[in-house]
């Protein structure tokens, strides 16, 4: 079961698919473009992950890990499909990050792996972004680099775990303005989802609506203001984006 | 919507906030009140923030891996599992014990985006102390979220305190007194960026929102508590935050 949350005529709604189109709740049928896609669920702690791709680590010059490499996120960052990201004028490297998002659906505390994925709700797709140039090496990656505001992509849909046959084996895509640039596939994990819960439940509560964003392949590049990013994963659907000028923000 | 008229205080067990006079959050404190968290939002936690920890990292923060001095506030979140209360228990997960950094916690009032310095303080709604705690770690690199997001690290209160109580926030005392041996001392006099231009430098890249906290930043050189131990945090002339530190295994959580 596919479910979204949509702005609509004055109320938020919970959502479903209709063909390409979306139901409302209360049955009303509409066009994509006609409601507002908020994140399919309000999110508690948002965890991502920082090279949990082997090629994408590579990519980036890390060696091997000894933990996994987890930083948090505020709930200000997010925002919904369809939604629009600032570029700041002058920046040279602002970067999408395609990801699969893990929504918490249990109180989870001591997990072991094998037990682990009982606690998965289910699925969304993230768009992680990160302007490079604000990159300082205190408490990385630091907040001005991956907290920013609309930084934090997620929807269009949140995917129950049972849809899903294995979580393990989904192509994530990322196209620019229609081009593929990103192509990769959860196979690759370094961490698994699993061992995440795992790790993370030994040593702090997780809870419902928590979600992780389990880091990105290889294959990022440079986006500018106008272009439209789509990030797409086997099963989720497809989540699109849209770089906004310092201008569309009264800067 | 957030906002505090007086003292918001949240005694453990009642439904809602109380919204009272500094003297009647006394008489209930006296009782032996434990309080939840009287915010709700999201944490923010500053770093670096203090001169004095910025001095004593001297000329290292040109070597490697710093490779510069901090240009941006350096922030960090204290996600939803860690919050608590007055008189909270707090898990000391090894023999290194824990730090307790007794920071000023800026509670924001209206919607807070691309605020200017001198407008910063009609966005607060008050102010509240905040203990933001840590399993200590040396470096300020990539460290662990492990070390500062374990349940009940962050202790927030007793109370929020309301800003026109609050004449001159970047001259505030703060004090950690705990039994049998010499009381920490600090000030939010010696931050690098004030409460006004902390809000401004943050807020141009990430929105607040009302009930977020955002800490003014731990004092350089704070006291580390090891299990059995008690702490008691104080700002200025308000209501005490009561914490203590309990072995693992000793229910985590529960209050004192």
């Amino acid at each position: 079961m596919m479910r979204g949350r949509v702005a609509y005529a004055g109320a938020i709604h919970d959502a479903t698919p209709e063909g390409s189109r979306v139901r409302l709740a209360d049955g009303r049928v509409r066009e994509e473009h006609e409601v507002v896609w908020l994140a399919p669920f309000e999110p508690g702690t948002i965890f991502a992950l920082g090279l949990n791709y082997a090629e994408h680590a590579k990519e980036l010059q890390f060696s091997k890990q000894e933990e996994p490499l987890v930083f948090l996120k505020g709930p200000g960052s997010v925002i919904g499909h369809r939604g629009t990201t600032r570029r700041p004028a002058g920046v040279t490297f602002m970067h999408y990050e395609c990801e699969l998002a893990v929504v918490i659906g249990r109180t989870a505390q001591n997990v072991q792996r094998e037990h682990a994925m009982q606690y998965v709700a289910g699925y969304t797709i993230a768009n992680d972004y990160a302007i490079r140039d604000y990159l300082e090496n205190y408490y990385r990656p630091n907040l001005r680099v991956k907290n920013r505001d609309g930084g934090t992509v997620l929807g269009p849909w949140f995917v129950e775990a049972a849809d899903i046959a294995d979580v393990n084996a989904l192509g994530l895509r990322t196209y620019v303005n229609g081009e593929l640039r990103q192509n990769g596939n959860t196979r690759d994990f370094v961490t698994g989802i699993a061992e995440l819960i795992e790790y993370l439940s030994g040593f702090m509560t997780l809870a419902p609506g928590d979600v992780i964003l389990t880091g990105t392949p290889e294959g990022v590049v440079n986006v500018n203001a106008g272009d439209e990013v789509v990030c797409e994963i086997d099963g989720l659907g497809r989540l699109v984006n849209t770089i906004a000028s310092d201008a569309d923000y009264g800067r | 919507m957030f906002s505090v008229a007086d003292h918001l205080l949240h005694v453990e067990g009642e439904a809602l906030p109380r919204d009272v006079s500094a003297d009647a959050v006394r008489t209930v404190l006296a009782t032996g009140a434990a309080c939840r968290a009287p915010v709700s939002g999201a944490v923010y936690g500053t770093l670096l923030n203090d001169r004095n920890a910025l001095e004593a990292l001297g000329d290292a923060v040109n070597a490697p891996p710093y490779k510069a001095p901090p240009r941006a506030p350096i922030l960090y979140l204290k996600p939803r599992n860690t919050l608590a209360g007055h008189r909270a228990r707090v898990t000391v997960p090894g023999s290194e014990g824990v730090e307790v950094g007794a920071s000023l916690g800026i509670v924001i009032g209206r919607t807070a985006a691309r605020v200017a310095a001198h407008d910063a303080f009609a966005y607060i709604a008050g102010y509240t102390l905040v203990a933001d705690i840590s399993v200590p770690h040396a470096s300020v690199y990539r460290p662990s979220v492990r070390f500062r997001a374990r349940d009940n690290f962050c202790v927030i209160g007793p109370a929020v305190v309301a800003r026109r109580h609050v004449a001159d926030p970047d001259r505030l005392a703060i004090a950690v007194n705990m039994e049998g041996r010499p009381a920490f001392g600090a000030t939010t006099a010696s931050c690098v960026r004030g409460v006004a231009q902390l809000l401004a430098d943050v807020t141009d890249f990430m929105t607040l929102a009302p009930g977020d906290v955002i800490t003014l930043g731990v004092p350089h050189g704070a006291p580390v508590v090891q299990a059995g131990e008690r702490a008691r945090l104080a700002i200025g002339d308000w209501a005490s935050l009561e914490i203590e530190f309990v072995a693992p295994g000793a229910a985590p959580g529960a209050r004192a």
